[in-house]
């Protein structure tokens, strides 16, 4: 049997596959044929790596070395570079944004320093088609754990004991759930795994399934062996192929080994479970809506209580968890509550992972002890701002959550914080801003974002949202009023009181956050009409400048509402309050006198 | 595939497979194990660095030592190629020269084993010891 | 019984577990506001999507406000109903809703009769602050009824009737966001669904997003034309709800009222659909005999139970919903259409008008009669037997518009031949009125004996399935009633699977049969209403000299001078019908 020296893992991600990676894959396979290095050299594709703003990433182990935006092209060179003379590609290394240099080893990349994996523990290190490899680290371990030598209520107590919260974003203590769950009398019973990922821009759930999705298989059988079910559901997006394959492979593994099934591991426990496609809409990842579309029913919310615990799906006692509380379940019974409570703040405990996007240098996907500041996150691990630019705010909790601002970059980020902060943990979106990005318009942004994604069962969530959003887009088209401001607000506050569902509960929540935090731009929008990041092209505003200007009188002759006043060979000026932004005196300008601010 | 019937059966694949992954798992945290990079540029491979390398990956896993092998480009000792660096955990590189079966069998005799250093030692950092 | 304490506007009360905080204030005399909530009381229909939110109360401790309608008490809450942050919340929500609502209420039909119109006038509403961009939809036109969805406010009420107590389930709300609105799947047109126009989303709707076709100006029309003979029927159900569009008290019987208000409106002949009902128990019922006594004989080809057929939702149902099981329903056409196919013939005949112009308009509590009497098979030449139907509610306009003071008419007598009715068939108008009315003539028909007591209070009630075995002479007959189609479906189901035992089965489609059906005045959720027709209709009964359909003597006179006797191939031609398979004839159209 072949005795690898060395194993090259390429990123077989939904980033990375998109940027051709499986054609990498197969090119690195066959030309390592050819070198005859088959016998020496391992390619296997694994699950996300996280830094999926150099994707393709290839990793080469064990030199840990780290090479980013790998094309197909590029195989031959890795492989009779590296791979035969040792030498690495050094165009290919991740260049470090602060001094410029090449980082060949991935642990002294400032992107993975800061960071503790544990839901992604095995996210871009396994091959996640092969269970082997799952089971080579610990994998169904957990799980073997708790069907031979424990009871049910001593799992739900070390789950308990762990501290682990829902990372779907309600950040309800997971071994309660399980504990009200167990404790639901019924002859039925349903574990759930909610993977209906929806907040913009978050695909931490996905990167989970496509990377390691034994992961979550084991624990929705630990979290049946609990609650006492036999039937587990995965609630996954259609838009997930990926994810959905690796996750119909891996239960097909687990079937054949007999790890899901009849009598598992010789008890009486038997767990299987199935899928059930989402077609993509938001409101479906709360929990209600989201039984009803595996009904076969129109998804939308029904007021809790009950809680899906006590009666869910088809009004059984249902458990639902989201993908990346489930990823952490296996360990947590491996090392123990201890080992998991000793990571984190105070009241969160372990590890979250988060979705970095948006105006910051390492766009991608990281898992961080829960307590890292704000600060450690986009500085550190994300590299800054892009281009230099200066930080305005952060987004996080996605269209539920709000915007954080300079003063709060040194708040450690838990539960509880981030909602003392006016924002919310959510699903574990971040999303930065720099001074390019007006404040309203990112409201507006997620606006319209709910409207659009709203299920229209209650009026406040249905009509209020796109009152919201006329509002702040009147706002942003420089028609908007100081009354404005305070119609946004008591709509806002209405909305969160009243509205059925999370959905509405918390949807004006960025229009609230950016108020408290960005009250000035917004004066500025509706008083001075000026969007100081010029993002509100409405806003704009020409003007003529004095030394450019030779006093020809073009554009006043060809201005349609005379807005321009000037004497023959005198320096020209716009009236602002008559202006009308055709362009037509920019246009007629021979001189380049005529500019937009 | 056999079914999975015990938690034995479950370490058992485990085991198997662990064999095959343990090149990635050490890769992992390196600093804590013994660490070899064996110069593969072509004045190695020609001097035999790649015989050289396989002895050391069979070797440890033979006698059960914790130690990732990997391979380097050329270090600048042409003149005594093969060259073996060998990094011990929480110790400076060693570097050693003209390396062959036997002296790679004596460097992990001595050397890994028991810190005792061993002929053939090239004083790329001189310095540091010498500080020390 | 488990009791939970709360305070609910300083007051301090004990209410059983489990109730809601609405029903809760209720007993302690406070009135939430609700719009979406429905709760039929009497008939155990409650719609509660809590979609709405204008029923928020404060929850001392919570971090929202509650949905009092269904947020359950718990010992110990602290609820403050009218406090500046509910009053607040509420109206800003009732401004939001009247945002996306059409402001035409002057020329809308539920103009004055509109709950969130009167919901805006008790909140003082004068100005709505959040106005924007307003959701539209294409008007959608059927036979019998007219949805103009941009009024909808996702109460969701038509849907819960439609699915739930119905379970004809053409309703549901499609769309997302702001464009969500209740509509037939795709958004097709209710004539293209599996609709049966039985009314009862009209019934519920608290705004005017789902109305009946207006026929009052066809019948205008048809009344000042003087080349036309106007002949009007009015069904039992009518007489025990008209009075409440004049102020009256829910129960009040106005059938005298109601026969010279159609005098006055000007109509030629004003008769009466109980006629019509009594005719139909003479063939339906001797059909009954005759397929029992056959079954009895051992004949398999004869079907048991037979299924009532006067319902026109009902036919609807099964045409579309169990088209295998047509040959099960009686073959007798429903009264309004018996009426018609007599009025065009045998009475055209005696007052000497040909059939073109003879002009025959009901009056139905029901909007499924809309539909049925444009039926192609109750047509001669394509020329109906009944021409317009319309509804109480229209009938009501019809006699306000025309100066009438309905509430100081003295009391008329209906126009013979066809005004004659019994006890019998006023109860059409009720559920298990049918068939109580049948089993009176049967009994004496198949027993020849006569009837000590006509009252068969084992098959009255409200109660939505309902079961009896009369015994006629020694001969055990088992009868079954069902009220809401979805009772109706459990029985048909029953019948399917092979585990029904009757012989007779009476079904109507509206929830307490015609007295609740989708043309009568709106209930607005008080099922007490129903109850008050209900008694009223068996008042009616009881008050008449002759209480059997065979008895009545223009019946006997008919028969004699024009049918010959029931089941004869005149009656077969005119009185009879046959059905057809509609499921096929759902259409996707773009």
């Amino acid at each position: 049997m072949a005795k690898y020296k060395m194993h090259v893992l390429v990123c077989g991600g939904t980033g990375c596959h998109a940027s051709q990676s499986d054609l990498l894959l197969d090119n690195l396979k066959t030309i390592v044929a050819d070198k005859g290095l088959d016998n020496e050299v391992q390619v296997i594709a694994t699950g996300c790596f996280g830094f999926c703003e150099k994707g393709p990433i290839v990793k080469i182990m064990p030199d840990n070395t780290f090479y980013t935006q790998v094309t197909p092209e590029d195989a031959r060179e890795i492989i009779e570079e590296h791979l035969i003379k040792g030498r690495k590609v050094n165009r290919l290394l991740y260049v470090d944004p602060e001094n410029q240099e090449h980082i060949a080893d991935s642990k002294h990349m400032g992107f993975y320093k800061k960071q503790l994996r544990i839901a992604l523990r095995n996210c871009g290190f396994i091959d996640p088609e092969n269970i082997d490899e799952y089971i080579a680290r610990d994998g169904y371990e957990a799980m073997a754990k708790c069907l031979t030598e424990m009871t049910p209520q001593q799992v739900i107590d070390i789950m308990k004991k762990s501290g682990l919260r829902g990372r779907g974003g309600g950040g309800f203590p997971t071994g309660l759930k399980w504990e009200i769950t167990n404790r639901s009398v019924s002859d039925i019973k349903y574990v759930v795994c909610n993977a209906d990922e929806g907040d913009p821009g978050a695909f931490m759930d996905r990167s989970i399934l496509e990377g390691d999705p034994h992961s979550v298989i084991e624990a929705m059988a630990i979290c049946g062996y609990c609650i006492g079910g036999e039937h587990g559901l995965v609630y996954i997006r259609a838009e997930y192929p990926l994810a959905i394959n690796r996750l119909k492979i891996a239960i097909e593994q687990a079937r054949e080994y007999g790890l899901l099934g009849k009598n598992i591991l010789g008890s009486d426990f038997s767990f299987d479970i199935e899928l059930r496609y989402g077609a993509g809409a938001f409101v479906c990842g709360e929990e209600t809506a989201l039984i009803h579309s595996m009904e076969g029913l129109r998804g939308e919310p029904t007021v809790k209580p009950p809680f899906p615990s006590v009666s869910g799906y088809f009004e059984k006692p249902t458990n639902v968890n989201n993908v990346e509380t489930f990823a952490n379940v296996p360990v947590i019974i491996n090392k123990g509550a201890e080992w998991f409570s000793s990571i984190g703040s105070e009241k969160s405990k372990g590890t979250k992972v988060f979705a970095l996007a948006g105006k910051i240098n390492n766009v991608g996907l990281i898992e961080v002890p829960m307590g890292t500041t704000l600060r450690e996150v986009i500085y550190e691990i994300g590299g800054g701002i892009k281009d230099g630019k200066k930080f305005k705010a952060v987004q996080t909790g996605g269209p539920s959550g709000g915007c954080l601002t300079e003063k709060h970059l040194d708040v450690p980020i838990d539960y509880d914080n981030l909602i003392a902060s006016g924002s919310m943990m959510g699903s574990g979106g971040m999303i930065v801003m720099d001074e390019d990005d007006c404040m309203v318009s990112v409201a507006k942004f997620y606006l319209d974002f709910t409207v659009e994604e709203s299920c229209g069962k209650c009026s406040p969530c249905r009509i209020g949202n796109k009152r919201l959003y006329e509002i702040l887009d009147k706002i942003t088209q420089g028609k908007g009023t100081r009354d404005d401001i305070d119609r946004l607000r008591n709509l806002s506050t209405v909305i969160k009181d009243t509205a059925l569902c999370g959905l509405g509960q918390t949807s004006p929540n960025p229009v609230l956050s950016t108020i408290d935090n960005f009250w000035d731009e917004y004066i500025e929008h509706v008083t001075d009409k000026k969007c100081r990041s010029g993002q509100c092209k409405a806003l704009l505003q020409y003007f003529i400048d004095a030394e450019n200007c030779v006093g020809c009188t073009a554009c006043a002759r060809n201005c349609p509402v005379n807005a321009i006043a000037g004497e023959r060979k005198g320096i020209h000026v716009i009236d602002q309050t008559t202006c009308i932004k055709c362009g037509a005196c920019m246009e007629k300008c021979k001189f380049n006198a005529v500019y937009i601010k | 595939m056999g079914q999975v019937k015990s938690l034995a059966d479950l370490r058992k694949i485990k085991e198997n497979q662990q064999g095959k992954m343990s090149l990635r798992e050490k890769s992992n945290n390196p600093e804590s194990l013994v660490q070899v990079r064996v110069a593969m540029a072509t004045c190695g491979i020609a001097s035999g660095a790649k015989q050289v390398m396989d002895f050391f990956i069979e070797e440890f896993d033979k006698r059960n030592i914790q130690a990732v092998v990997t391979q380097t480009g050329c270090m600048g000792y042409c003149f005594a190629e093969p060259t073996v660096e060998v990094t011990l955990p929480g110790k400076e590189p060693v570097v050693f020269g003209y390396v062959d079966a036997k002296k790679a069998d004596d460097i992990i005799e001595k050397y890994v084993k028991n810190g005792e250093l061993v002929e053939g030692i090239i004083p790329v950092n001189y310095e540091t010891i010498e500080k020390k | 019984m488990e009791t939970v304490k709360i305070t609910i506007d300083n007051k301090v009360i004990e209410v059983a577990k489990g109730t809601t905080i609405l029903k809760a204030a209720k007993e302690a005399g406070i009135h939430i506001p609700t719009l979406c909530y429905l709760h039929l009381h009497d008939l155990n229909i409650e719609n509660k999507p809590a979609g709405c939110r204008i029923c928020v109360v404060e929850v001392e401790g919570r971090r929202n406000l509650a949905p009092a309608c269904v947020t359950e008490c718990l010992d110990g809450m602290v609820i403050n109903t009218h406090n500046i942050r509910v009053l607040n919340s509420r109206k800003t929500v009732l401004e939001l809703i009247l945002s996306d609502h059409p402001t035409d209420c002057l020329i809308c039909a539920k103009n004055g009769n509109c709950e969130l119109q009167t919901m805006a006038q008790e909140f003082g509403v004068r100005k709505i602050h959040y106005e924007g961009e307003q959701s539209t939809y294409r008007e959608d036109t059927s036979p019998a009824i007219i949805r103009d969805v941009d009024k909808c406010i996702m109460c969701r009420r038509c849907e819960m009737m439609c699915n739930e107590v119905q379970t004809v389930g053409v309703l549901s709300a499609v769309n997302r966001g702001f464009m969500s609105v209740v509509a037939p799947a795709f958004e097709m047109n209710l004539d293209h669904s599996e609709c049966t126009y039985c009314g009862q989303c009209v019934a519920v709707c608290p705004t005017g997003a789902l109305t009946e076709v207006d026929h009052t100006n066809q019948v205008i029309r048809a009344l000042a034309d003087p080349t036309k003979t106007v002949v009007v029927q009015t069904a039992p159900a009518v007489r025990a709800a008209l009075g409440e569009e004049f102020g009256m008290e829910p129960g009040t019987l106005v059938t005298g009222k109601l026969a010279a208000a159609l005098r006055r409106l000007g109509f030629n002949y004003v008769f009466d659909t109980d006629f019509a009902a009594d005719l139909t128990i003479m063939e339906e019922g001797t059909e009954l005999l005759d397929r029992l006594t056959r079954h009895l004989n051992g004949d398999k080809d004869v079907p048991l139970p037979i299924l009532t057929s006067c319902c026109p939702g009902w036919v609807n149902f099964f045409e579309h919903q169990f088209p295998d099981m047509r040959d099960i329903p009686s073959t007798a056409r429903s009264p309004q259409q018996m009426f018609g196919a007599i009025a065009k013939t045998y009475f055209a005949e005696k007052i000497g008008v040909k059939r073109d112009d003879l002009v025959v308009v009901s009056i139905m509590p029901c909007l499924a009669k809309k539909y049925e009497c444009q039926r192609e098979e109750f047509a001669t030449d394509g020329n109906p037997d009944v021409d317009f139907s319309i509804s109480t509610r229209e009938l009501a306009h019809l006699i306000k518009q025309s100066n009438i003071n309905f509430n100081d008419l003295a009391d008329e007598d209906f126009d013979n031949p066809l005004g004659e009715s019994t006890g019998a068939a006023v109860i059409f108008g009720t559920t298990g009125g049918v068939i109580e009315a049948a089993v009176r003539t049967a009994y004496e028909v198949h027993t020849g004996k006569k009837l000590e007591k006509v009252d068969f209070e084992e098959l009255r009630g409200m109660d939505f399935i309902r079961e009896a075995t009369i015994d006629f002479n020694g001969l055990p007959i088992r009868i079954g009633i069902a009220h809401g189609l979805g009772n109706a479906r459990k029985l048909l189901q029953d019948i399917k699977d092979g585990k029904s035992n009757f012989h007779a089965i009476e079904i109507m489609a509206c929830p307490g049969g015609c007295i609740g059906g989708g043309g009568q005045p709106l209930h607005h959720g008080d099922s007490s209403i129903i109850k008050a027709r209900q008694k009223a209709i068996y008042r009616e009964d009881a008050g008449k000299a002759i209480r059997k359909s065979h008895e009545n003597p223009y019946i006997i006179q008919l028969y004699e001078e024009f049918l010959g006797k029931p089941m004869s191939e005149k009656s077969h031609h005119l009185l009879h019908t046959h059905y057809f398979d509609k499921s096929k004839e759902i259409k996707v159209v773009e």
